[in-house]
């Protein structure tokens, strides 16, 4: 089922790739040239769902699980083997120019900067080929180098910027055109924390001011924790999970983290009769504690302990996600938050 | 569902898509920018240029070969001037109309860098060829004083003081250098299929060393070698302007070859389209 708004629609999608086998060693190489062994490997298995407009969704899974192929299907570099694709109302590998203007691809370790000359040369080159008028080109450069806090360094040849300065300059390059689908692939990779909340904070401003859907992978859960309220977990090839993050994150770690700041020390045993340990740490410690008896636990904490302070959180995302691969939740995880995701899963 | 069924429902077909005539239309008016950038990544490369420049040396090897030979008499219909009018000319037609874009094809597609080209809403071989084009003004500098020393040197054997052929000439040039383009996009593209396109290019350029005229006038290779040549495109790449240039060919030839030469140029502007086309469908976009 598709809706009105979305503006991407996955059907049935599967991307199977032929790969050259060969072992190692002369003879081996020997004979690949006379007989080419090749092998498919199946990518994508049968994934289907649908992105509304606007929605920020993270798309999670482990390496190899097919995150990657997926996008670059979505944004028509790559063909399908077959299924049903559409975004922005296009067929993504007709690569229409009309398709390419809605779009952008930003992969962490790519760079589509021109490395000797700055920034400032590839935003007029792009301005050009993406047809952008030079007011609104003139005023998005403004306006994104102001929420980056880029300045004059789009004025300095790319090889002479940092990671950091380079990944907002690319940013930039790649929202020029004002797009309205974001398919970001690891966009935080390499960048230290500060830069990496930056980032975030810069792709929720853009979402919100042009409505951008934004569609993205990460391996820096804090990423998806702080930018997705929807996340689709995808693991060999096939849909594990469409929905609401926190509701994953409720069916596979039901349990609730309750941290506490310890005025004085305490025994370990103590606190185990609280909750399970998760750590404990120079007056710092970490219970993991079930939903029903998070009240009693607390109160019990509150009144037993020396406690200085005390917060009450989910688990961390990187625990739902090892726990979500590990197989043990795929049964209790495998629900979708709408109808068509749920059909494929 | 197979892959036919993607095609979108006729209502919507392809409505940001252009027509042929769409897309020269937005590469006209993007050229302007992407010359002037292509222009500015050239000077940046100057180092670079200046080096690659210096590797195109065999005419001048070749000249003081032959020029060596000729002190004896004529080879041919070939005197000492005309070897100075031939490997000068002959240098600079091949650095004004080459393009080595095999390479840069090759190492993207392998590379999966290619995808940044094809992310971008102008065909990539639009961006490559202005790319290529933004070359031009460097060459034509740096060809300059050479193509002087030829008119100093050998002036007198130069046949481009007749207008008519002049007119024929520059043509020649520049359907060399699309024909040398777009036989580079075949060869290049290769790299979707083969992982030796770079061998296969190797080959092309013996092939084209021999058969272009580029270390050795057409004339002076045995007959049945130069009859091939003379078939072949690589006449059309060198040796067509270049005996154009030094009189070896009178207007009648030289317009049957302008021709041919543009026959070429759209076969090979349809066989590089097609096995792009074909290998874009299998491109993987590795590396991201």
């Amino acid at each position: 089922m598709s809706y009105p708004s979305d503006v991407v629609e996955v059907s049935e999608l599967c991307k199977t790739y032929r790969v050259h086998r060969r072992p190692p060693g002369v003879w081996a190489a020997l004979r690949s040239v006379m007989v080419r062994k090749t092998e498919a490997v199946q990518a994508v298995a049968g994934l289907s769902f649908h992105i509304a407009a606007g929605e920020r969704v993270g798309f999670l899974g482990p390496n190899g699980a097919g995150k990657t192929t997926t996008l670059k299907v979505l944004s028509g570099l790559l063909h399908p083997t077959s299924g049903r694709v559409s975004v922005g109302g296009f067929v993504p590998f007709q690569r229409a120019p009309g398709f390419l203007k809605q779009i952008t691809l930003v992969m962490g370790q790519k760079q589509q900067l021109l490395w000797d000359l700055p920034p400032a040369e590839t935003y007029a080159m792009n301005r050009a080929i993406y047809e952008v008028p030079r007011a609104q080109a003139d005023e998005t450069i403004r306006e994104l180098t102001a929420l980056l806090d880029v300045g004059d360094l789009i004025q300095k040849p790319t090889r002479q910027l940092s990671l950091g300065e380079r990944m907002k300059c690319e940013l930039i390059a790649a929202l020029l055109h004002r797009p309205r689908v974001l398919f970001l692939d690891e966009p935080t990779i390499g960048l230290d924390v500060s830069m990496q909340a930056k980032m975030r904070e810069f792709i929720r401003a853009y979402n919100e001011r042009y409505g951008a859907a934004v569609i993205l992978t990460s391996h820096y859960m804090d990423d998806v924790t702080a930018l997705c309220p929807r996340v689709i977990v995808i693991d060999h090839g096939k849909l594990i999970y469409d929905g609401d993050l926190k509701a994953l994150v409720r069916r596979v770690r039901p349990d609730k983290r309750l941290t506490l700041r310890l005025s004085a020390p305490v025994e370990r045993a103590v606190l185990e009769k609280l909750g399970t340990v998760v750590t404990h740490d120079q007056g710092h410690t970490v219970l993991s504690v079930a939903p029903a008896l998070l009240n009693a636990t607390v109160q019990g904490a509150l009144s037993t302990l020396p406690v200085a302070d005390l917060s009450v959180e989910d688990p961390p995302l990187e625990e739902v996600m090892r726990e979500l691969f590990q197989g043990s939740a795929v049964g209790a995880a495998n629900t979708a938050g709408r109808p068509a995701a749920g059909d494929a899963a | 569902m197979s892959v036919a069924s993607l095609t979108p429902d006729p209502g919507s077909r392809d409505p940001g898509g252009y027509s042929f005539w769409g897309g020269f239309r937005h590469a006209a008016r993007a050229y302007p920018t992407l010359l002037r950038v292509g222009l500015s990544e050239v000077v940046a490369y100057r180092a670079e240029f200046i080096v690659w420049i210096l590797t195109t040396n065999m005419p001048f090897v070749m000249l003081a070969i032959w020029h060596a030979v000729a002190a004896e008499g004529t080879v041919g219909r070939f005197g000492r001037a005309d070897f100075v009018a031939y490997y000068l000319g002959g240098w600079a037609i091949r650095l004004v109309t080459s393009t080595w874009l095999v390479w840069e094809l090759s190492m993207e597609i392998r590379g999966g860098t290619l995808s940044t080209r094809l992310l971008r809403p102008l065909h990539p071989l639009f961006t490559l060829a202005a790319q290529h084009m933004a070359a031009l003004p460097m060459r034509a500098l740096v060809v300059t004083p050479v193509v002087a020393a030829m008119f100093v040197l050998a002036g007198d054997k130069l046949a481009v003081r007749d207008p008519r052929i002049l007119a024929v000439f520059l043509l020649s040039l520049v359907g060399a250098w699309f024909l040398i383009f777009f036989t580079m996009v075949f060869l290049g593209s290769m790299a979707f299929f083969v992982e030796s396109a770079i061998g296969i290019f190797e080959l092309w350029l013996g092939l084209h060393a021999i058969l272009s005229g580029y270390l050795v006038p057409l004339e002076l290779l045995p007959r049945w070698v130069a009859r091939i040549a003379r078939l072949s495109p690589f006449d059309s790449m060198l040796a067509f302007p270049l005996e154009t240039l030094t009189g070896k060919r009178d207007l009648g030839a030289a317009l049957a070859s302008l021709g041919v030469q543009w026959l070429y140029v759209a076969v090979m502007a349809v066989a590089g389209l097609t096995v792009w086309r074909r290998g874009v469908r299998r491109y993987v976009a590795f590396g991201g």
